[in-house]
């Protein structure tokens, strides 16, 4: 294309840097991965809290000392803020038109990684402190 | 500039059928869900900072807006959950016919509901 032309629309040119291309399948497969893992291990804990694993410090400590449950809990966290940082991402890019998107993605991400740190790191603490 | 160009889908033109406000729900549910994980961080963090912390947000999740949140909870949960599943399935390219999708649709809002039900009476019992 010569100089001082643009590329009609429709052209690849025309749509590069505006969006995914290509990385759309590992978006979706990372979302079904975590929502396949989320299945048992949300099931898992909702029924230990519903059968008072933790109604208080002393049997939450109790709980996560055993490896099993801690390792659960932690496989928990990671799935869950994963598959909380794939959707919300999908809901700023689908909402946010302005060009705050970029941040408030990038916000998403580290939030959420955030978060599943500072799980993760708590329940160990937990699990070995008790 | 780009907002000035028409929009779609115009939602406001729409009547709400069950297709639509349950998918909207579940991305509604998803995200009450992304906020309650960061919950459940807050509530592992304060249990290893130690007793006092550990109380203080027990007391908020025990009081009585913090029960009505947990409920609220568990009903956004198991929503999102037995629609995920519905969309696990879709897929898979089954259950996709119309009719399917209506039958399912009504399946996850009373299995929800029920699963919901059974919890707190298991819970309370």
């Amino acid at each position: 294309m010569g100089a001082g032309m643009t590329a009609p629309r429709g052209t690849p040119a025309a749509a590069r840097g505006l969006g995914a291309a290509g990385h759309g399948t590992g978006h979706w497969l990372a979302q079904r991965a975590s929502a396949l893992a989320l299945v048992p291990l949300t099931l898992w804990f909702v029924a230990a809290l519903a059968n008072d694993a933790a109604t208080d410090l002393a049997s939450l400590s109790a709980w996560l000392t055993s490896p099993i449950n801690a390792i659960l809990m932690i496989l928990l966290l990671i799935a869950a803020f994963h598959h909380a940082a794939l959707g919300l991402r999908v809901m700023a890019e689908d909402y946010v038109h302005s060009r705050a998107r970029f941040a408030i993605i990038a916000l998403i991400q580290l939030v959420c990684f955030g978060g599943a740190v500072a799980g993760i790191v708590a329940t160990l603490l937990i699990a070995i402190d008790s | 500039m780009a907002s000035l160009r028409p929009k779609s889908p115009n939602m406001q033109n729409y009547r709400p059928q069950l297709t639509s406000v349950m998918s909207f729900g579940h991305r509604l549910s998803g995200a009450t869900l992304a906020v309650g994980v960061f919950g459940l961080s807050t509530w592992l963090v304060s249990a290893a900072v130690g007793p006092s912390a550990f109380e203080t947000v027990q007391a908020i999740v025990f009081s009585v807006p913090g029960r009505s949140l947990m409920f609220l909870a568990t009903l956004v949960f198991f929503y999102h959950l037995c629609n995920g599943i519905r969309h696990l399935i879709w897929d898979n390219v089954q259950a996709f016919s119309l009719p399917s999708i209506y039958i399912g649709g009504w399946i996850v809002l009373g299995t929800s509901l029920a699963l919901t039900l059974g919890l707190w009476i298991w819970v309370l019992a």
